[in-house]
């Protein structure tokens, strides 16, 4: 076991590292685009003479390495420093939205995972069965459908009838039981986005592992087939399962800004769009490194557990 | 009662072009394949038909194809009649030609991003896994930190700086989706190469591409399969959502992304017309994935 | 459905300046507020707007306002020197009145009485200069900067009266001063607060989340009675269209703007709403670069002008909510508009006469577009090339990212698409985007005689002769000019049968001219 807290101590020093090679990409990315902030804040009404004066009250004339160290140095502070754009407290722009996104986020793997999981391994069970092909060609017409597209049907038949609220209003004053109910049809959504793959993966994984030696002898034992993919297969499929769980519950975290547009969600993913195209760089880099920092922690989760379901990783060379 | 109809003319369609095609294949084949194709089940044959059909619209677009691709033939929105079998688009193009070159273009450039990410991703990962130590660490580092930068954000980011020809779509998209082959590749070999046939084959000298080819990628080809059919549809979403951000296949060329997207707004008022282009995309993914899974039941070894 | 298409005439306009005489502004009201009602305009209500923008980084400072969000919630909380009426008409609101030199250099300004501040105080001649002075001199960082720069001097003359000196006679100086980036805010020192919601228009902020909300409760010390009969205002960022209308057919919001065009028709089957359209000076357009070649061939500009087919871009991208355009951007409903000049039409014979003119047989050219240079420019963009190429013009549309299109495209590439709300006058829309010099002038254009009448109708005060003036450099511009303007593109808003709109429609800018939070009513 001790093993496994070094592991994490040890991930946790490089996830670390992760995030300022990530600041460092997203910094460089965003000082490659085309354009500043002062450009896209005044957009179409600028004249050189705006700008000029708009880039010296906003201290955009620095060189590119001072301000990124100016805000490292601010971050190993703790202080994220003010959005330009709005001069307001990264703080105070990002905490409430990050509430919500987490919320849609633990809202739809709520739904999805238990559903897709069940899915997989009756699918796994049952394999080439009418169920196995129906679920799983259902499942894939849902994923070939663009998430904003899966967005507008679900209006069509659950929010034009009344059933449910098309849009989102988070107010202080909105209880659990509102919000639930407000945050069904984006949490829908992204079940129906992200069910499929995670499906699939549960299935193939488990039946990659029916041929193997040991799942043929069980069954020779005279095990029945629920015993032997529930007691033999599952535990040692868990590896890829648990992966792309990880990398699907990230994904809500960080990839639904298209679900927050349409469903007017106020989450991260809008306020990233908005701060990279208006060049609003503390902004980017907050979020960015929020977003890593939920990447980096789901993929140390899904390593862990794959480590302790296959403890031959632990000792490796 | 006309959805009842339209599932039980579907399953009937697809019943009969299962057994076409199976017919069909197994008269075709080589007699050393024939039991191959014999045994397919009519999921198999059914994608396989499909895919085929989907080839050849790609290949002939020009020559089946009644008019000019970006031809414009008459009003907009016309209604489904001769001679404008599907109807015609918001700019009065023709839908049934729009389509057909769509899949000339969405089925090549799809094909094209999913091979490359794969090879690039699968190598990578299992080449990480091999080696284990700090090569491992120093990649998966850095695949993490671009993983960690959400995909859309990312192409975003990528195609704004680089311009967005088709050859920087293709790459664009590939460089994102390798990074998740990898981690798959990698977290799948990681679970194999600490086998005992490995270590013998470690033993016996096997070089590093060698053992990645013949020793690893067998064994890991059965979720790395499974993953394909499904980013070989991603494909069709990833440029479907960055046409929504205004950064898609530059027009007039058609692609079944951007067409979903241009025409989505008529779903919430129950016109069916964005269904033809989703539609087709589903159909295609549906396909290629039947496909897939028939050939990891036969890599599996199963029998039943 | 009822679709009102409001057209307006602006017959009454150009009245105010004659003999550079001031009209008292309170006259003026009165006929603009009997256009209103059939019945009298009920009080109360909260007035919900869906808007099809709406970002995260709006804020309150009044040099970046530039989307219809946080334009109307400017006018909601904001008053501004002048107003222009529904009916196209410019009419006093902070200014009382005002009164021109015969040169029309030096402007006096009287300041109505009475008018307060959402935190106490009255607006005073030193709350404008600071207002107008924000904007000015080499530290400002306003896009209104251009508007105010020929402001040589600003000074008070006792508390109710400002006299502004320009550097050059400008006959139409008080209809700037209705631009929307100039409300008059409260000063301290001499300075506003860009940062403070404090104005003295008919709403006060209750709440403001940018890129999502804002909600807004009526100022009680507001000193029209006739205007803003709502109890509040919630204003709500709605950008993707299908959110937008569905929020109003299921009645969670009673207005939203820009419908999306291609469905609009299934919409208005919906007997709770209708669809509101104004023409106005709104003009989508693709200005070439005429320093460079091939665009610095006046026979390559009108081989291009004769190669699109305008009927058709009304009828495929705007659905016909708009009208045909004639490379001239002075639209049908001003004043001035000059509806006799030769029509550029759908000719590809007389295109490739044109090319070969240039002693071209053929021409290749690339065009950029981006939803962000107008809705429908990608479409319009693939017509275009579509119907040049009969006329042997070889047309590649290439597709630029909205993000940055209007820092790395616009006036960047040789031709692209680009769009104006369009001026309230001649002058400032000539002066903006098509003067020699202009900062905006996106085609780069110059003519030299055309130059020379800016200079003469600008300080012409006689109504017949800015009438020929104009009249010629509208025909100057059409045949001459780098910019290709296919159509005139309406607004076009779904409003719920609950609430009542005037007779007459603002048509100078989106939602009655930003002002349906102080012109509608609950029915």
């Amino acid at each position: 076991m001790n093993d496994i807290w070094r592991m994490i101590g040890q991930r946790l020093l490089l996830g670390v590292l992760t995030l300022f090679i990530i600041s460092v990409v997203i910094f460089g990315a965003t000082e490659l685009l085309p354009g500043d902030l002062a450009r896209e804040l005044l957009g179409q009404s600028a004249t050189e003479e705006t700008l000029a004066a708009m880039r010296e009250q906003l201290g955009l004339n620095d060189p590119a390495p001072l301000r990124y160290w100016n805000w490292l140095t601010g971050v190993l502070q703790g202080d994220f420093g003010m959005s330009m754009a709005t001069k307001k407290p990264i703080s105070e722009l990002v905490g409430v939205r990050l509430g919500n996104t987490l919320f849609l986020a633990f809202y739809a793997a709520a739904l999805a995972v238990p559903v897709s999981l069940l899915l997989g391994v009756l699918a796994a069970l049952w394999r080439n069965s009418i169920f196995d092909r129906a679920s799983n060609a259902m499942a894939l017409t849902a994923i070939s459908f663009p998430e904003f597209f899966v967005a507008y049907i679900l209006i069509l038949w659950l929010a034009q009838s009344g059933l449910f609220p098309s849009m989102v209003r988070i107010t202080g004053a909105t209880s659990m039981g509102e919000l639930l109910y407000m945050a069904f049809l984006p949490a829908l959504t992204l079940t129906l986005v992200v069910t499929a793959h995670m499906m699939r993966m549960t299935r193939a994984a488990i039946i990659n592992l029916l041929a193997s030696p040991y799942i043929e002898m069980a069954r020779l034992k005279g095990m029945s087939p629920v015993r032997v993919v529930l007691r033999h297969a599952v535990p040692n499929a868990l590896a890829p399962i648990v992966n792309v769980v990880a990398l699907n519950l990230a994904y809500l975290i960080t990839g639904v800004v298209v679900v927050e547009v349409v469903f007017v969600y106020p989450g991260l993913g809008q306020l990233m769009i908005d701060a990279v195209s208006n060049r609003d760089i503390a902004v980017v880099q907050a979020i960015a490194l929020i977003f890593a920092a939920a990447y980096v922690l789901l993929n140390l989760i899904a390593d862990v557990l794959s480590t302790i379901t296959n403890p031959r990783l632990m000792h490796r060379r | 009662m006309t959805v009842l109809l339209s599932v039980l003319g579907g399953l009937g369609l697809f019943f009969l072009i299962g057994s076409a095609a199976r017919a069909g294949l197994h008269a075709a084949a080589p007699s050393r394949h024939k039991p191959t194709f014999r045994d397919m089940p009519l999921t198999a044959s059914f994608g396989l038909a499909v895919i085929l059909f989907y080839v050849v619209l790609a290949c002939l677009a020009p020559v089946i194809a009644p008019y000019g691709e970006s031809e414009v033939v008459g009003a907009q929105y016309l209604p489904w009649a001769a001679p404008h079998y599907l109807g015609t688009d918001k700019l009065g193009r023709d839908m049934l030609t729009r389509l057909i070159y769509g899949a000339r273009n969405t089925v090549g450039i799809a094909f094209a991003t999913t091979a490359l990410a794969f090879v690039v991703g699968s190598v990578l990962g299992i080449w990480a896994a091999l080696m284990g130590g700090r090569l491992d660490q120093w990649l998966s580092r850095f695949v993490d930190a671009l993983m960690a930068i959400p995909a859309l954000i990312f192409s975003l980011l990528l195609l704004t700086i680089f311009g967005t020809s088709v050859m920087t779509l293709i790459l664009v998209i590939a460089a994102v989706d390798a990074t998740r082959v990898y981690r798959l590749a990698r977290s799948v070999a990681q679970g194999i190469v600490v086998m005992d046939y490995i270590e013998a084959a470690r033993l016996r000298g096997e070089g590093m591409w060698r053992l990645i080819r013949r020793e690893i990628l067998p064994n890991a080809m059965a979720p790395l399969a499974a993953e394909f059919g499904l980013r070989f549809c991603f494909v069709f979403l990833a440029i479907s959502a960055l046409s929504f951000l205004g950064l898609g296949i530059k027009p007039p060329t058609a692609d079944w992304g951007s067409m979903v997207r241009e025409n989505a707004t008529l779903i919430t008022f129950g016109d069916i017309t964005p269904l033809l282009p989703a539609g087709a995309i589903a159909l295609l993914t549906v396909a290629v994935n039947f496909v897939v899974d028939w050939q990891l039941h036969r890599a599996s070894g199963l029998k039943e | 459905m009822t679709k009102n298409l409001t057209g307006q005439d602006g017959m009454t306009r150009r009245g105010l300046l004659k003999g550079g005489m001031a009209v008292t502004a309170a006259g003026l009201i009165l006929p603009a507020g009997a256009t209103m009602a059939r019945a009298e305009p009920k009080k109360g209500g909260i007035l919900r707007i869906g808007f099809n923008s709406g970002s995260t980084v709006d804020n309150y400072d009044p040099g970046v306002w530039d989307t219809n969000f946080v334009q109307v919630f400017a006018q909601a909380r904001h008053n501004y020197l002048t107003e222009i009426a529904a009916d196209g008409s410019l009419v006093g609101e902070v200014a009382e009145s005002w009164e021109a030199s015969a040169d029309a250099t030096t402007w006096t300004l009287k300041i109505r009485q009475g008018i307060t501040f959402h935190s106490g105080g009255t607006v005073t001649a030193e709350d404008v200069i600071a207002s107008i002075n924000y904007h000015r001199g080499p530290d400002s960082t306003s896009a209104a900067k251009p508007i105010v720069d020929p402001i040589v001097e600003m000074k008070s003359d006792g508390p109710n009266t400002v006299i502004v000196t320009l550097s050059g006679g400008n006959a139409d100086f008080p209809y700037l001063m209705s631009d929307y980036h100039l409300p008059i805010m409260p000063a301290k020192d001499g300075k506003i607060d860009p940062t403070s919601p404090d104005g003295c228009g008919p709403y006060k902020v209750d709440s403001f989340e940018p890129g999502i909300s804002a909600s807004l409760s009526r100022h009680p010390g507001y000193w029209k009675s006739d205007r803003a009969h709502f109890d509040g205002l919630l204003l709500l960022a709605l950008p993707d269209p299908v959110a937008r209308q569905n929020a109003l057919l299921t009645g969670e919001v009673d207005v939203i703007n820009q419908l999306d065009l291609t469905t609009v028709s299934m919409m208005a089957r919906n007997s709770s709403i209708r669809v509101l359209s104004v023409t106005g000076n709104q003009h989508f357009c693709f200005p070439m670069d005429t320093r460079v070649a091939p665009f610095n061939d006046n026979n390559v500009r009108l081989a291009l002008k004769h190669a699109l087919d305008r009927q058709e871009m009304v009828d495929k991208i705007l659905y016909g909510y708009g009208a045909v355009g004639n490379d001239n951007p002075i639209g049908p409903t001003q004043q001035y508009h000059a509806d006799d000049l030769p029509v550029n039409s759908y000719d590809p014979d007389k295109a490739r006469f044109h090319l070969g003119q240039a002693g071209l047989t053929s021409l290749d050219v690339s065009l950029w577009v981006a939803e962000a240079g107008f809705t429908g420019a990608t479409d319009s963009g693939a017509l275009y090339a579509e119907r040049a190429a009969a006329a042997g013009i070889n047309i590649t549309v290439e597709r630029a990212p909205n993000d940055g299109y209007w820092s790395n495209v616009w006036m960047a590439k040789p031709w692209c698409a680009s769009y104006w709300g369009g001026r309230a006058t001649c002058d400032w829309m000539f002066s903006t985007a098509y003067a020699s010099g202009a900062p905006w002038n996106e085609s780069y254009w110059e003519n030299e005689r055309f130059n020379t009448l800016l200079l003469q109708g600008r300080s012409e005060l006689d109504d017949t002769r800015r009438g020929e003036i104009y009249h010629e450099m509208q025909a100057i511009v059409s045949n001459e000019g780098g910019t290709v303007i296919p159509m005139f593109a309406s607004f076009v808003m779904g409003v719920s049968n609950a609430v009542a709109t005037p007779d007459v429609v603002g048509a100078n800018w989106d939602l009655d001219g930003f002002r349906c939070v102080e012109r509608w009513w609950f029915a």
